[in-house]
């Protein structure tokens, strides 16, 4: 197929800027600078109904919306944080298809009259941020970014920021207290961005990924889009795929016409498993999303594919296992990750995180009871709907979920615990906690 | 000092955010500072406080919680090792073992060389080429025993030469200003 995000992959060279002119590169920029104004523009990309790529799923077009029109300070932050767990799709398209993001950028600062554009990287894609800087200063060169830009009387900045390690800054209120040179923790809403955002002033946080939706949008027209993937989830999307496969990596694909089997098995995709081992389970979302079993594989990937067997897309990042993948092993790494990650703002998340992660390490050692199972089941609970932030929320979605579809894996470490090592006599009795 | 010997950078860097609002080069000034000083130690925290302005406790709360600023010394070369689940999946733990026993270290020490720390740290985003590592931010991905071994020694001839290589931070924040 022909890429329309991981455009480098069919045309060489394209982080460079006259080979991105070349192929059509920054025709949708001049377009709308130059014939549309900026009502036309949010109509358009709301038309096309281009959703969040970062994992929410929040229509862009109605977010740029909601930034009040008029004079004053607005800015467009671009979410490059990107540290889910199994996602690696947004270093991929700004290390090798950078314009196609800046583009997209200078379209939703012009869409709502803002005058800079902030890059928020995670600290640790510094190296793909360098190969970005060019990119920068070749369109600054010819015009395409900062003052009267090709001529009109629109003006508009672009700077890369790098953030310094912390998944937790991926979430939009804590990236911008991080950009404020605050602890990346998040903040009550509201007030949302849009209205009092970076600085204060109204702001669009937008995904790498949505972002580079945008100019193929604007060139194509929305219909061209609306006409790819289904009624709820338009356009195309990148998903990462990892774990046990024999060709892990991001593959771009259509929205509802591809299903996580053939992203496993097929040929153009993943083929197959890691040493043709049976499939036992799947995260769709990262960590974020509850794991599902083959009785999923038939779903296709959109946003609403995975909702009858309660687990979602998200970010697309999509981490495989195998028959001989311990489940109670994996619920405690994922919940590790999210322990580690919490900000430790609100109470909830802090105290659920260390507790959920404790309980798993105990049963997985082989020191756990029956009684710990239903222990972790009611601490998911009391941290469900009392977090501040996603981040919490999603915590609670590895161990719930694998006790959902794996409890007998649970059961047999108790069991495993608790049974008279042979020629040994009585049972041990179980440590106390 | 710093605000010295990288007095461009830092007054670039600065542009970079509105009028009144410089606070927000406190990570930026972080990565430079720990560059010089090898970790964020006391000092560094002081003069990026007084560059920025700032307290000096809100600087090193800053530095706490960004797992990309050392609290305390580190080696020459710090690999960060990846062990999340999509990485474990495809051996990463047994990776970490194997780098602290050919290194003969634990976890966060100093090889007695002072040229190496083993770091455990979660996803880095490169989870289609585990095991990998991140080694002064630059990306070494598709590992194993072999590659780990031509990685160490490239490593220490580098530093057997004395050559000074311009790193990650260098080329993004002190090379580039615009």
């Amino acid at each position: 197929m022909t890429h329309i995000i991981l455009r480098h992959r069919d045309i060489k060279d394209i982080h460079q800027l006259d080979v991105y002119t070349a192929s059509g590169g920054y025709d949708a920029w001049k377009k709308v600078v130059r014939e549309y104004t900026p009502e036309q523009v949010i109509d358009e990309i709301k038309k096309a109904g281009i959703r969040g790529r970062g994992g929410a799923g929040f229509p862009a077009g109605i977010k740029w919306s909601f930034i009040p029109k008029g004079q004053g300070a607005k800015y467009i932050v671009i979410n490059a944080d990107e540290s889910e767990t199994g996602t690696f799709k947004d270093r991929e398209i700004l290390a090798f298809n950078p314009h196609q993001v800046i583009e997209g950028a200078l379209i939703a600062a012009y869409a709502v009259g803002a005058s800079a554009i902030y890059c928020y990287w995670r600290g640790e894609y510094m190296d793909a941020g360098y190969a970005s800087e060019q990119a920068i200063k070749d369109a600054y060169a010819n015009n395409l970014l900062g003052k009267n830009i090709l001529g009109s009387d629109f003006s508009c900045d672009y700077y890369n920021h790098f953030g310094a390690g912390a998944y937790i800054c991926g979430e939009e209120t804590a990236l911008l207290s991080s950009l404020h040179g605050d602890l990346g923790q998040p903040w009550s809403k509201p007030p949302f961005p849009a209205q009092s955002g970076l600085y204060g002033k109204p702001t669009v946080v937008n995904n790498v990924e949505t972002l580079a939706n945008v100019p193929p949008v604007i060139v194509n027209g929305a219909d061209w889009y609306v006409a790819m993937g289904t009624e709820q989830s338009n356009g195309i999307k990148v998903v990462c795929m990892s774990g046990h496969l024999k060709r892990p990596g991001n593959y771009e694909v259509e929205m509802g016409k591809v299903t996580y089997r053939e992203l496993i098995y097929g040929e153009q995709y993943c083929q197959g498993m890691l040493g043709d081992k049976g499939f036992k389970a799947l995260l769709p979302s990262g960590g974020s999303g509850p794991v599902v079993t083959a009785e999923a594989l038939d779903a296709p990937v959109s946003f609403e594919g995975l909702n009858p067997y309660g687990s979602m897309m998200g970010s697309a990042s999509v981490i495989v296992m195998d028959e001989t993948t311990d489940m109670v092993w994996a619920a405690e790494k994922m919940t590790h990750f999210f322990k580690h990650e919490s900000c430790g703002k609100c109470t909830p998340c802090r105290e659920g995180t260390f507790w959920l992660e404790k309980l798993l390490i105990k049963i997985n050692s082989g020191r756990g009871t029956m009684a710990d199972i239903d222990k972790l089941e009611s601490v998911a609970k009391q941290m469900q709907g009392k977090c501040l932030c996603a981040l919490g929320e999603f915590a609670v979605s590895p161990a719930l979920s694998t006790v959902k579809h794996f409890k007998h894996e649970y059961v047999a470490k108790i069991t495993a615990a608790q049974r008279v090592p042979a020629g040994r006599g009585t049972a041990m009795p179980v440590a106390a906690d | 000092m710093l605000k010295e010997k990288y007095a461009q950078e830092i007054a670039s860097l600065l542009q970079r955010y509105p009028e009144g609002r410089q606070k927000s080069a406190v990570l930026p000034l972080l990565h430079i500072a720990q560059q010089e000083y090898g970790y964020a130690s006391r000092e560094a925290i002081a003069e990026v406080a007084e560059i920025l302005d700032l307290d000096p406790t809100h600087v090193l709360s800053i530095a706490g919680f960004y797992s990309l600023y050392y609290e305390e010394p580190v080696g020459k070369y710090v690999l960060e090792i990846c062990n999340d689940l999509p990485c474990a999946l495809r051996g990463a733990d047994q990776f970490i073992e194997l780098a602290c026993q050919k290194l003969g270290v634990n976890k966060d020490e100093i090889t007695a060389d002072g040229l190496f720390t083993v770091k455990n740290v979660m996803c880095l985003g490169a989870c289609d080429r585990a095991p990998m590592l991140q080694c002064n931010l630059k990306f070494e991905e598709n590992l194993n025993e072999a590659k780990l071994d031509a990685l160490l020694t490239q490593l220490r001839q580098q530093a057997a030469s004395g050559r000074q290589e311009a790193t990650v931070v260098d080329k993004i924040l002190v090379e580039t200003h615009h």
